[in-house]
């Protein structure tokens, strides 16, 4: 019961809400490092699944990608990304962890766009070509809108597992909640490990529903409806 | 009402091979403006492949499609098929898209403006018998299959195609809905003007609908011909089993009491007889005689009698179309 008054005494020590330290600046870093992450993996990913799936080629890659995602261990990849940034003179901090967060959040957008669209029913697609509709316009107003909501539930596992992540950042001397949980390792202080590692999961969950709002509002209508 | 002819379309040499297998072997045929062609044949003989390839959903290996004396491989794709009208089994209606929004797909396509669009959409809904202020807005999840099908007919005519091409549009719904839409189908294509072709695995509607009927086996032309020829003088054995051994019925119904030459017999000695309607069918004719066990009966054209049909001039009929 200790440690819960601990935890509870530290949340509400109105010192650990303010300055550049503080609760409020290290979730808006979190949240910064977390979505700029997912961005530029959505950047990557997003043209080239939408069009492995359009085309239905390279099909065996584009699933099996997320296994291989799985499998990329964490602290590998921000050792990878630490050597890049450096290398590219981006220093240490928000840039390694990006580069490690990027490769991870990858595999689940691919998989999931590739599956959204090869999972609309090919007679509505031939119909569509059938009638003229250019292969664009095939995927812009037929299969992405068909295909939305398991699009979005690829970037919602990517985000959530970004922001789990993007604790890391922490070691190579980045900002976000990780801080937390690293620093409170190193100096001992279990109630502000405790707090951070409340505060990360607490985001995460938040991540993962506001999503799945969105997944759920993203139906078409005319999918939704029942008869 | 036909604002446009339909176009003429020819079928030269067109062949399909797929690695060793031949899908489609030197298809020819004409089909004139304004008619519907039928494909017909067991499943996997071609059909389809034939089809597509006239939109070009699927590229020849050989041979030339014609269009209006055009080959369909001097123009783009896209384009082409905007010019075609296209409905399959399933309808392929999108369903993210209320009734208008599919209906209105090709037009939006050729950039028609907005009132034009929608003009056309309300005439077309009640064309197919649904009522725009009601269902303009639903989606195709909340229709009926029947319903879905008119959707798919009416989103195909939308742009006013000269020409259309159907893959088995009526197969998925029950024979009961599925004779109502083939009657409103045929009423709409001879409103229209609209060439058609065709495709089904049921003679008995390759019969019914079509001005002529390509009879298709291992993606070869067996017979092409109007259906009553090709119920009278089918091409060789396959043919005949495949209209079926009841062909010399099937024949019947295509036949009108008025069409066929009546016995000068007295009206007087008539009485008691069923009275025939000069349209009727000699399919209907003879069922109506056998049941009233009548041996002859009046025709009439409306109030005027034009001679007696007796049970052995049918009889005559259907022995003219035994196999040689
Ligand atoms: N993409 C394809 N690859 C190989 N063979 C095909 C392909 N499409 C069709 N076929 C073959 O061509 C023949 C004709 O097919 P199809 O035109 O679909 O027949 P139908 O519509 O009359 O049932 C069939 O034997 C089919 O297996
Ligand atoms: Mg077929």
């Amino acid at each position: 019961m200790t440690a819960l008054g601990d935890l509870v005494r530290w949340l509400s020590d109105p010192a650990n809400w303010q300055g550049s330290h503080g609760i409020p600046v290290r979730v808006l870093e979190h949240i910064e490092l977390s979505g700029f992450s997912v961005l530029v993996a959505l950047v990557i990913a997003m043209p080239i699944a939408l069009y492995l799936g359009h085309t239905g080629r390279a099909g065996f890659i584009a699933i099996n990608v997320a296994n291989i995602g799985r499998a990329l261990p964490s602290l590998a990849l921000l050792a990878f990304g630490l050597v890049i940034a450096i290398s590219l003179g981006l220093g240490l901090g928000f840039w390694p962890t990006v580069f490690a967060l990027v490769p991870l959040a990858i595999p689940p957008i691919v998989t999931n766009a590739y599956v959204a669209i090869r999972e609309v029913d090919r007679d509505i697609v031939e119909a569509a070509r059938g009638m003229g509709l250019s292969e664009g316009q095939i995927l812009r107003s037929i299969e992405i809108p068909l295909g939305l909501p398991v699009i979005l539930s690829g970037i919602r596992t990517a985000a959530v597992n970004v922001v789990a992540t993007a604790t890391l950042g922490a070691l190579v001397a980045g900002g976000a909640l990780g801080r937390f949980i690293v620093d409170g390792l190193a100096l001992q202080e279990y109630d502000q490990l405790m707090a951070g590692a409340l505060l990360v999961a607490l985001l995460a969950v938040a991540t993962e529903v506001s999503f799945g709002a969105l997944e759920r509002a993203t139906v078409p209508a005319g999918m939704r409806v029942v008869r | 009402m036909a604002e446009r002819a339909g176009a003429t379309v020819e079928l030269r040499e067109v062949t399909k091979r797929y690695g060793d297998t031949v899908a489609v072997d030197r298809l020819s045929f004409t089909v004139p403006a304004g008619r519907i062609c039928v494909l017909v044949g067991p499943s996997g003989c071609g059909k389809t492949t034939s089809l597509r390839m006239v939109n070009r959903l699927i590229e020849p290996s050989s041979g030339e499609i014609l269009i209006d004396g055009q080959n369909v491989l001097a123009d783009d794709p896209t384009q082409l098929r905007r010019r075609i009208g296209y409905v399959i089994q399933q309808t392929g209606l999108f369903p993210h898209q209320t009734v208008a929004e599919n209906i209105a797909t090709v037009p939006r396509l050729l950039g028609w403006p907005k009132e034009r669009i929608q003009a056309r959409v309300d005439e077309l809904m009640k064309l197919i018998g649904l009522d725009p202020e009601r269902m303009r807005r639903r989606y195709p999840a909340q229709l009926s299959g029947g319903e879905r099908q008119r959707v798919g007919v009416a989103r195909a005519m939308a742009a006013e195609p000269p020409l259309m091409l159907m893959d088995e549009p009526f197969a998925a719904v029950d024979p009961i809905v599925r004779e109502r839409l083939q009657n409103e189908f045929l009423r709409l294509q001879r409103a229209q003007g609209i060439t058609v072709i065709f495709v089904t695995h049921d003679i008995d509607e390759a019969i019914k609908l079509g001005d002529r009927v390509a009879v298709m086996r291992l993606g070869h032309l067996v017979q092409y011909a109007p259906p009553a020829e090709l119920l009278a003088h089918p091409a060789d054995d396959f043919v005949a089993q495949f209209v079926g051994s009841d062909r010399g019925l099937k024949r019947l119904s295509l036949l009108t009491v008025g069409g066929v030459e009546l016995a000068p017999v007295d009206r007087a000695k008539l009485d008691g007889a069923p009275v025939l309607p000069s349209s009727m069918s000699l399919r209907d004719a003879l069922a109506v005689m056998l049941s009233s066990e009548a041996q002859e009966a009046p025709v009439m054209d409306g109030d005027r009698y034009l001679g007696a049909l007796s049970l052995q001039q049918i009889g005559r009929i259907l022995r003219v179309d035994e196999p040689a």
